[in-house]
């Protein structure tokens, strides 16, 4: 029973650093504008989508990993330049219904573009089983969760020590505030779209090999990572990683202990009490405002 | 009074509009280099807009602005701030959930190149607020409203102003902060630091101002030296309330 828990608990920390750095990247942008930008998971597709085709028309491995991190975070640029900003000034929810719009639009062009069959990236470094304990983790595990690691104390270091990273959350705190300081707030909302891409496309790639990937992906990864971010509490960067891995851990342990059927209503039934209970999230800070 | 020298701002016929709604029409004043200059008006005059506007924050919709010879109507905001045209906000609008050094660092975002004169500044504004030195670690959320505001004057200094807008430095405070504000405010006037001050507590303002423009819906009624508005008779009645 022990060794089992163990066994569900490395599927779920797995599993749950890709919903952490999707929430992670929901957080980001939350953080910037205050929209909930609902491509996000399309970010995680094409990533993983985008390798897959690179990989096929002959690019080497790593060039094929990098070149689609690269094509997605393109993608998360353009995203902001050209559906975005020209509607800067246009309320919070118009601006969420746009990312809706994208995100339907970014499906269909990957439906067009790479058909609907379901694609799997080879493993980084091989599928020889590893033993930790009596539980088994494939190399691929590893390497969902190092970077992971790496990826969120370098988004945290961003936040707390650059001054482009207080800026963005200087954004988030009060736009017009953020212009009197000379702060140019439409560069800073780039920079964020760009990193959420970052982020997305590195989380489809580290789990396609495992998970599989196809042109609608993204939504159910869309959609974890969203739960990941409301759990920890929107805005709270640190929240949604924890809240990611803490979705993972529970649809893990729901799925191997209850039933694997009820594994999404399960993660959804904890975002849900979570918001009967703690509206602001596990993590989210209350607000410091005096006036 | 150095009024003679070519103006360092010069706003002629500005207008702005919030949607149908015209907030200033036509509005014309200068500042000279090195003057402390008043804009004084009841609630709803569009002094704030007026500052807003100058900022780059509310675009005109028309008329012009000129800063140090050239115009900057159009500029968006960061480029404004660039040139030295600092504001100090209605309503402090300092980052809370941030902390007071991180406001000041951000308060020098358009200075971020020159890192030591950064340092230097902060050291000067925490010599000049000395409570701000001893809550630097603090949210800025948690400061009382005097230590907001002291802190949003900061940050506005730490921008390396040429021009420094002030929008109701003493709104909300208690009568022996509000002194303490202006105090601070003609000490940077007096170090020769050019100010552009809106203030509705009128008496306050003109005291420490050199000259002063009266603001009523969206139009200047009135300009004179700070002075000879204060003995002006419809002046007192309207906003001095003697």
């Amino acid at each position: 029973m022990l060794d089992q828990i163990l066994q569900f608990l490395i599927t779920g920390v797995t599993v749950g650093s890709t919903y952490a750095l999707v929430g992670l990247g929901f957080a980001i942008i939350y953080n910037a504008s205050g929209v909930v930008n609902f491509a996000q998971g399309e970010f995680v597709m094409i990533g993983a989508m985008s390798a897959v085709w690179l990989l096929a028309v002959g690019m080497p491995f790593p060039l094929a990993l990098l070149g689609a991190v690269a094509i997605t975070t393109c993608v998360g640029l353009a995203l902001n330049k050209f559906a975005i900003e020209p509607a800067r000034g246009a309320t919070v929810i118009t601006t969420i219904i746009i990312t809706i719009g994208a995100a339907i639009f970014l499906r269909g062009a990957a439906l067009l573009l790479w058909g609907k069959d379901i694609f799997a990236l080879p493993h980084f470094s091989g599928e020889e089983t590893l033993y930790f304990g009596s539980a088994t983790l494939l190399p691929q595990n590893l390497w969902v969760m190092g970077v992971t690691a790496v990826l969120v104390i370098a988004v945290r270091w961003f936040f707390d020590r650059t001054l482009t990273g207080k800026a963005i959350l200087a954004c988030a705190c009060n736009k017009d505030a953020a212009r009197l300081m000379g702060i140019n707030v439409g560069l800073m909302l780039l920079v964020s779209y760009g990193m959420s891409a970052f982020l997305g496309a590195v989380a489809g790639i580290l789990v396609a090999p495992i998970a599989f990937t196809s042109y609608d992906a993204g939504i159910m990864l869309g959609l974890k990572g969203f739960s990941a971010a409301i759990l920890g509490g929107m805005g709270s960067s640190m929240g949604a990683v924890a809240g990611g891995l803490l979705l993972g851990i529970l649809e893990s342990l729901g799925a191997g202990l209850i039933s694997s059927g009820y594994k999404d209503a399960m993660a959804f039934t904890v975002v849900l009490l979570v918001l009967i209970m703690r509206p602001s999230g596990l993590f989210g800070r209350k607000a410091a405002d005096r006036v | 009074m150095p009024s003679s020298d070519a103006p360092l701002l010069e706003v002629t016929d500005l207008a702005t509009h919030y949607g149908p709604i015209q907030a200033i029409h036509s509005v014309s004043l200068e500042v000279h280099p090195g003057e402390l200059v008043a804009i004084v008006g009841a609630n709803g005059a569009g002094k704030t807009t007026l500052l807003r506007t100058l900022s780059g924050v509310q675009p005109a919709s028309g008329g012009t602005i000129h800063f140090d010879g050239e115009e900057i109507t159009r500029l968006p905001a960061h480029r404004i701030v660039a040139r030295g045209i600092c504001q100090v906000p209605e309503g402090r609008q300092v980052f809370a959930p941030l902390s007071v050094e991180d406001n000041l660092r951000l308060g020098g975002y358009s200075q971020r190149r020159d890192g030591d004169w950064v340092a230097q500044k902060i050291a000067e504004v925490y010599a000049l607020f000395p409570i701000l030195h001893e809550k630097r670690g603090q949210l800025a959320g948690n400061l009382s409203g005097g230590q907001q505001q002291m802190l949003a004057i900061g940050r506005a200094l730490l921008g390396r102003p040429r021009l420094l807008l002030l929008d109701e430095p003493s709104m909300g405070l208690a009568p022996l902060l509000v002194e303490e504000i202006f105090r601070v405010v003609r000490e940077l006037h007096e170090a020769g630091t050019t100010v552009l001050l809106v203030e509705q507590n009128a008496n306050a303002a003109l005291q420490i101002a050199d000259r002063g423009y009266v603001l009523e819906t969206g139009k200047v009624v009135t300009s004179a030296p700070a002075a000879a508005l204060l003995e002006d008779e419809t002046v007192r009645k309207a906003y001095l309330g003697h």
